[in-house]
């Protein structure tokens, strides 16, 4: 019996162990998948929590209920990994040899990262909204929140969704005007990058959202601290911007066994070949989702698009085919904008966001890069979607996971 | 499009970054830097060389990684092109801009 074993069973880790049991012979393989958590978490409905939009009951469900019963699953810590051995030693000392290991652990928040950050004022005026907890803290401080500074801010790149605090900005005007509050509360985006939107056409397209919107940019800002007492970040050129709540997206780091097996990059994420999916590591090791070095956005989109190309590869390494280079950045994103709207984007590794219209090439229905209420009903569908098609390993009717640039309106293909 | 740098017909975007770093030369290096209010000394040069070597290894970019690479610090790296670092010496690097999705 060969070992096929995935390390995390959130989106990436739970849709490759449908597609594996699905598709490899169950008398040859045994499919193994590790995670330490109870609860499966929807993830994409963290940015509605602070606004009341979702509650908790929205976005856990039991882990158990999509890891499909032909793989074994073990609720455990994971040590680290032995490339040498093919062996992942787990928290508890159990180990599991391995033929082929997909590592799909993903990224999460490193608050420690940023000096004084993670201090006494950790969840009493400086939040994050990318765990649950954080989400939770967050909607019980602004919905008393009726007079000051809000600061949406990103530490450095590379996040996941990087477009969620952008959202989480639009949401927040959203929530406090239909509250009439909006006078009272500045609020202001502060960015590493060089403004609120980095690619040509979505700045042409989105700037009028901003100043519509009233929501200041701050743009080239890297944070060196945090000084809690007085309420203000800084960064490395001495500039300050005063808070009084502060909603951060601190540093995203890859999992700490990551950095204990010595393969990790920097942010502990794992060298992957951008197009095969395999790790720089060892061949026997595949990578997907948030966990990679990809110059991909880490986003759940990818992952699905990233899961059908690496069921392909790794079905080609147990058969000791060549691989395929196939995997080209595929992302596709919904972007609340408030108000009962969203923007659709549509993008890869070459092909920056443009109007157009998505799924069905000039039919849509949805418009990319557009704000409209079905684009809204989009994001809320697609709740649905993740439980019962993404994670399930299902094909999404229409939606190829390489990118369709029929439909939509290029200047000119970029290279 | 075209651009007349240091006497050469350079293809950039619409930005300024050059779009083929074989293109790239030392003088053109020393005109973007001016555009951008720098004078390039000694100690630019290791850090464009570093940042050039990164994008050819499809390696992502960060401001973290330039301060871990051991060619220079992050406050380092600020004094030598200040008011946004990565996006300047990039662009002087003959690289493309570092880009969120959007």
């Amino acid at each position: 019996m060969r070992q096929v074993v995935i390390l995390g069973a959130g989106t990436a880790g739970t849709l490759m162990a449908n597609h594996l049991t699905k598709s490899l012979p169950q008398n040859e393989y045994a499919v193994t998948i590790v995670d330490q958590r109870k609860e499966h978490h929807y993830q994409p409905g963290y940015l509605f929590i602070p606004f009341g939009i979702y509650s908790k009951e929205d976005v856990l469900k039991p882990i158990e209920k999509f890891i499909p019963g032909k793989a074994q699953y073990v609720q455990e810590s994971i040590d680290r990994v032995k490339p040498d051995e093919d062996q992942v030693v787990l928290a508890n000392g159990e180990v599991l040899p391995y033929d082929l290991l997909i590592i799909a652990t993903g990224t999460d928040i490193a608050p420690q990262e940023i000096e004084g950050m993670d201090g006494p004022y950790w969840r009493k005026n400086i939040f994050d909204f990318y765990t649950l907890e954080g989400a939770l803290a967050l909607h019980e401080k602004i919905k008393d929140f009726k007079e000051g500074h809000l600061v949406v801010h990103i530490a450095e790149m590379p996040i996941k969704c990087p477009v969620a605090p952008l959202e989480f900005a639009f949401l927040a005007d959203a929530y406090f005007r239909e509250k009439g509050l909006r006078e009272n509360i500045e609020i202001t985006y502060v960015t590493p990058m060089d403004g609120a939107f980095t690619k040509p056409v979505a700045t042409a397209k989105l700037q009028h959202l901003l100043d519509e919107k009233g929501i200041e940019v701050v743009p080239n800002f890297s944070i060196m601290e945090v000084n809690g007492e007085a309420q203000k970040i800084i960064d490395y050129e001495g500039r300050e911007v005063s808070y009084d709540v502060l909603v951060t997206v601190p540093t995203n780091m890859g999992a700490g066994y990551v950095e204990r097996s010595g393969f990790g990059d920097e942010l502990n994420f794992v060298p992957t070949d951008k197009a095969t999916l395999q790790s720089k590591v060892k061949p026997n090791i595949f990578v997907i989702g948030d966990a990679t070095d990809v110059p991909a956005s880490k986003a759940g989109s990818v992952a699905h698009f990233e899961g059908e190309i690496l069921l392909e590869n790794v079905q080609r390494f147990l058969d000791n085919k060549p691989l395929k280079a196939e995997f080209d950045g595929h992302a596709n994103c919904f972007v609340e904008t408030g108000h009962g709207k969203a923007l659709l984007i549509d993008f890869n590794y070459t092909h920056e966001p443009v109007p157009g219209t998505f799924p069905i090439p000039g039919l849509g229905p949805l418009r990319l890069l557009e704000e409209s209420r079905m684009n809204h009903l989009g994001k809320l569908a697609f709740k649905w979607i993740y439980w019962n098609m993404l994670i399930t390993g299902k094909h999404i009717p229409f939606v190829s996971s390489k990118m369709n640039t029929a439909g939509k309106e290029y200047a000119e293909v970029t290279a | 499009m075209e651009k007349q740098i240091a006497g050469k017909n350079i293809t950039v975007n619409e930005e300024g970054y050059l779009t083929n770093l074989n293109e790239w030369d030392k003088d053109v290096a020393t005109e973007i830097a001016q555009e951008e209010g720098i004078t390039l000394e000694e100690a630019h040069w290791p850090v464009l060389e570093y940042l050039q070597n990164q994008h050819k290894n499809e390696v992502a970019l960060t401001i973290r990684k330039v301060g871990k690479s051991g060619v220079i610090d992050i406050k380092g790296f600020y004094a030598l092109f200040p008011g946004g670092p990565l996006k300047k010496a990039s662009r002087i690097a003959g690289i493309p801009k570092p880009v969120s999705c959007i």
